[in-house]
C-alpha cells in the first residue's frame, strides 16, 4: 500500500524567507501524524501546500496518490482540511454550515441530509442545529468545523492546530474524536504545539525553522535523543545551585523543572556522583536525586537547543 | 461545471445578505431613498423664483409692469422694499434671487413711448439659475415691449401688425421639460450600478478577510461554480430593484415609459452582467474590503453619476472627458434606458450600444475568472 503522504525536498519561500526547508517525510495510512513544533516553523506552510493551497517552491510530494504540484485539485476531492484560524461562517446556524459543505463536496437530497445527521450525531451538536455558529464557544466552533471536514468521508484529514484555544477538557473531547476517526481508517495528519498532544500521536515530526529536526514515534524520540534520561535533583536553594551547575563542564543541560532541577549530563560522566561532590563544596543542601524518564517537552527542548547551538 | 455546487453557493450568498441587514437595507431602501430624493427633491426646474420690488414710481403703468411678474409661475413676489439697500440684504440673506427696480418716471417714460430702463439684480451665485431668471425677465420685458409698441400704433390709427416671425415651439419626449423624467430613467442605471459594483465588490475579499476563503479553496469547488454562484444572488437582487425602480417610476412619478419593457429588463440585464463582472474583478484584486469599497466608488459608482449622461450632458464635456465616456458602460446603458423610456425606441435604434455592452460583459467575464486565483495570497 501506498503512503497517505509522501514528500521529498520540499521547499517554499516567501521572498527571501525560507519557510519550509527541504523537508522529507511519509505518512502511513491510518496514522496519527503529528507536526510539532513553534509558531512560525513552518508546520501550517507545510499543511496548506500538502492541501493544494499553495504550491511549493520546489521539491515534489504525492497526497492520497496524487501529484501535489500537477494534480492538486484531484487531492481536494480526497482530503478534509482545517484551517488553524476558525473558518466556517459565522452568520450562518450550525446547520446551514453542514449543508453547505455537504453541498460544496457534491453530496445532496436524501445521502446529505443522513450524512448532516450522522456528523451532528457524533460532534454531539444535534440540540444546537438552529444555533447561529457565531454564538458557540471555540471548543463546539472546532468540533463542527471537523465534522464539516468529514462529511464527503474523505481519506486523508489535515487539521492546522485545531486545539488552540481550546479548554482542556473540550480538548480532551476533540482527541477522542480525532481517535475514532482513525479506528475508521481515517489518516490523520495534525499539527500543534501542545507536548501532551503529541504523545497520543501515532509518530511525530519535530519541526523548527523549517526543517524537521526529529521524526519518530514519541518513544522513540525519547530514546533517540535521551536514552540515558534525565536526572531530576531536588534541592536548596534551587537558583544557585543551577548556576553552579551550568558553568560545569560535564553538564550538557540544566533547567528548572517545577520545583526541581533537570540535568542531562555529557557522555561517559557518572552524573549523580559529581553532581553529589559539586554540591557538597557549595552551601546547598541536595535533598534528593532520581532518574526519570524524559518528557517530549525534554526532548523537544533538548533538540531545539542543539539546534540553535549549530 | 456542477450546477448543485454553484446552487450551494448561491444559497449560502443569500444567507449572508439576509441576516446582513446593512446590505438588505442597501438593496432595498437605496432604490427607494434614491428615487424619491431624485423624483422631488433634486430637480433642476426653475419655478416660482422669490423677488422683491423696489418701486420709486407708483404710477399705474409701473404696476401693471410689475403684475406680469407676479402673475407668471414662475416668479412669486415676495413684497416690495423702501431702500436699495434692502436689496443687498435680502440676497445675502437668501430670502430673494431676484430684484427689480423701476425708476420714479417709469410710467412716464413709457407712456411718452421712449425707452424706459430697468434695473434687474439677480444673485449669480448659483450661475445655472441666473441664467434661467434672466431669460425669463427677458422674455417678459419682450412681450411688454412688443404689446406697449401694438398699442401705440393702434392710437396712431392703423391696424395692429402682425410680427414678422412667430416661433411656435413643441418639445418632444419630455414635454413639460420635467426633470424628474429626465433623472428617473436615469436612476436606473445607478442602482444597477450600486447593487453590481458596491455590493458585489464585496464577496470575495470578504471571505479573504475573514479567512473562510482558505477553507473553500481547500474544497473541489471550481472557480466557475464560486462565481457562477456569487453572482446568482446579486444579478437576482438587480433585477429585483430594476422592477421595483420602473413601477416606483411608473406608478409614483409617472414617468412615461414608452419603449417595450420587455426590451428594457433584457438590456439591463445584459448591463448588470458588465457591472457584475466588474464588482467580482475588484473583489478578487482588491486585498480589503476597504479597499474594495473605494475601488467600487471610484471605478464603478462616480463614473455612472458623473460620466454616464446621468446627470451631466456628454455633449457639453469637454472632447478628453467626452471620449473616456466612450470607455464606461453606463454610458450606453443610460442613453438605452432614456430612449426606451422617453423616445419608445425599439431595438433597431439600441443594437449599437448593446453590442457594446455584450462586448463588455464577456470581456468583464473574463477579467473577473482570470483575477481569481483559487491559491492562497
Amino acid at each position: 500500500m501506498t503512503y497517505a503522504v509522501a514528500v521529498e525536498d520540499l521547499v517554499k519561500t516567501f521572498d527571501h524567507f525560507v519557510a519550509v526547508d527541504h523537508i522529507h517525510f511519509q505518512v502511513n495510512r491510518g496514522e496519527i501524524f503529528c507536526f510539532l513544533g513553534p509558531n512560525g516553523a513552518g508546520k501550517s506552510t507545510t499543511i496548506r501546500m500538502l492541501c493544494g493551497l499553495l504550491m511549493p517552491t520546489s521539491g515534489k510530494g504525492n497526497v492520497a496518490g496524487y501529484d501535489m504540484v500537477k494534480e492538486p485539485e484531484r487531492i481536494k476531492q480526497v482530503i478534509g482540511y482545517m484551517s488553524q484560524k476558525f473558518s466556517l461562517y459565522d452568520d450562518l446556524t450550525v446547520q446551514e454550515n453542514l449543508h453547505f459543505f455537504g453541498g460544496i463536496y457534491g453530496l445532496s437530497g436524501k445521502r446529505l441530509r443522513e450524512r448532516e445527521e450522522e456528523a451532528l450525531e457524533k460532534a454531539n451538536l444535534r440540540e444546537l442545529r438552529n444555533r447561529m455558529t457565531r454564538t458557540l464557544p471555540v471548543g463546539w466552533k472546532q468540533r463542527l468545523a471537523l465534522a464539516c471536514a468529514l462529511l464527503h468521508q474523505p481519506e486523508i484529514v489535515f487539521l492546522d492546530e485545531p486545539t488552540s484555544g481550546v479548554d482542556p477538557i473540550s480538548r480532551r473531547d476533540f482527541w477522542r474524536l480525532i481517535q475514532e476517526m482513525v479506528e475508521r481508517g481515517i489518516t490523520v495528519f495534525v499539527t500543534t504545539h501542545y507536548m501532551d498532544e503529541a504523545e497520543y500521536c501515532h509518530r511525530l515530526a519535530l519541526i523548527y525553522r523549517g526543517k524537521i529536526i526529529a521524526l519518530g514515534t514519541p518513544t522513540e524520540l525519547k530514546m533517540k535523543t535521551l536514552s540515558k534520561g534525565i536526572l531530576e535533583v531536588s534541592c536548596d536553594p534551587l537558583i544557585p545551585a543551577l548556576e553552579v551547575l551550568k558553568k560545569a563542564t560535564w553538564i550538557s543541560e540544566a533547567a528548572v523543572f517545577g520545583d526541581g532541577l533537570h540535568l542531562i549530563g555529557k557522555e561517559g560522566v557518572d552524573l549523580e556522583q559529581e553532581v553529589q561532590t559539586l554540591l557538597t563544596t557549595h552551601p546547598i543542601h541536595l535533598k534528593r536525586m532520581e532518574w526519570i524518564r524524559p518528557s517530549l517537552e525534554d526532548v523537544f527542548v533538548s533538540l531545539i537547543e542543539k539546534e540553535n547551538d549549530r | 461545471m456542477n450546477l448543485p455546487r454553484a446552487w450551494a453557493i448561491a444559497r449560502k450568498e443569500f444567507l449572508h445578505i439576509y441576516r446582513d441587514p446593512r446590505s438588505l437595507g442597501l438593496v432595498i431602501l437605496m432604490p427607494a431613498i434614491l428615487m424619491l430624493l431624485f423624483g422631488y427633491a433634486v430637480t433642476l426646474d426653475v419655478k416660482k423664483v422669490r423677488m422683491t420690488v423696489l418701486n420709486y414710481d407708483g404710477a399705474q403703468e409701473s404696476l401693471s409692469f410689475i403684475y406680469r411678474f407676479s402673475g407668471s409661475p414662475y416668479f412669486q413676489l415676495n413684497g416690495f422694499i423702501q431702500d436699495e439697500k434692502e436689496v443687498r440684504r435680502l440676497i445675502d440673506e437668501g430670502t430673494i434671487k431676484m430684484a427689480l427696480v423701476l425708476p420714479n418716471d417709469f410710467s412716464q417714460t413709457v407712456k411718452s413711448g421712449k425707452k424706459a430702463p430697468v434695473q434687474v439684480i439677480l444673485d449669480g451665485s448659483d450661475s445655472n439659475t441666473a441664467n434661467i431668471i434672466l431669460s425669463y425677465v427677458q422674455a417678459i420685458a419682450r412681450d411688454y415691449t412688443q404689446e406697449k409698441t401694438f398699442l401705440k400704433i393702434e392710437r396712431m390709427g392703423r391696424k395692429r401688425p402682425d410680427p414678422p416671425l412667430e416661433g411656435r415651439t413643441r418639445i418632444w419626449f419630455n414635454e413639460d421639460l420635467e426633470s424628474k423624467n429626465y433623472f428617473i430613467p436615469g436612476l436606473v442605471a445607478v442602482i444597477i450600478s450600486i447593487i453590481g459594483v458596491l455590493l458585489t465588490g464585496q464577496v470575495i475579499v470578504r471571505e479573504w478577510e475573514k479567512g473562510s476563503m482558505e477553507l473553500l479553496i481547500s474544497t473541489p469547488v471550481r472557480k466557475s461554480e464560486l462565481i457562477i454562484g456569487k453572482l446568482f444572488p446579486y444579478f437576482f437582487l438587480g433585477l429585483l430593484d430594476l422592477i421595483l425602480a420602473v413601477l416606483m417610476g411608473r406608478l409614483v412619478f409617472d414617468v412615461p415609459l414608452r419603449g417595450s419593457v420587455g426590451l428594457l429588463l433584457l438590456l439591463s440585464c445584459i448591463y448588470m452582467i458588465v457591472a457584475l463582472a466588474m464588482g467580482l474583478t475588484i473583489s478578487a484584486v482588491a486585498g480589503t474590503q476597504l479597499l474594495a469599497n473605494q475601488m467600487a466608488m471610484i471605478i464603478g459608482f462616480l463614473p455612472t453619476f458623473l460620466l454616464s449622461g446621468f446627470t451631466f450632458v456628454i455633449s457639453n464635456m469637454p472632447l478628453w472627458l467626452q471620449i473616456i465616456t466612450y470607455g464606461i458602460a453606463p454610458r450606453y446603458y443610460v442613453s438605452i434606458v432614456k430612449e426606451i423610456f422617453l423616445k419608445g425606441s425599439d431595438f433597431s435604434f439600441l443594437w449599437k450600444e448593446t453590442l457594446v455592452l455584450i462586448g463588455m460583459g464577456l470581456l468583464g467575464v473574463m477579467v473577473a475568472t482570470r483575477s481569481f486565483k483559487k491559491e492562497l495570497r
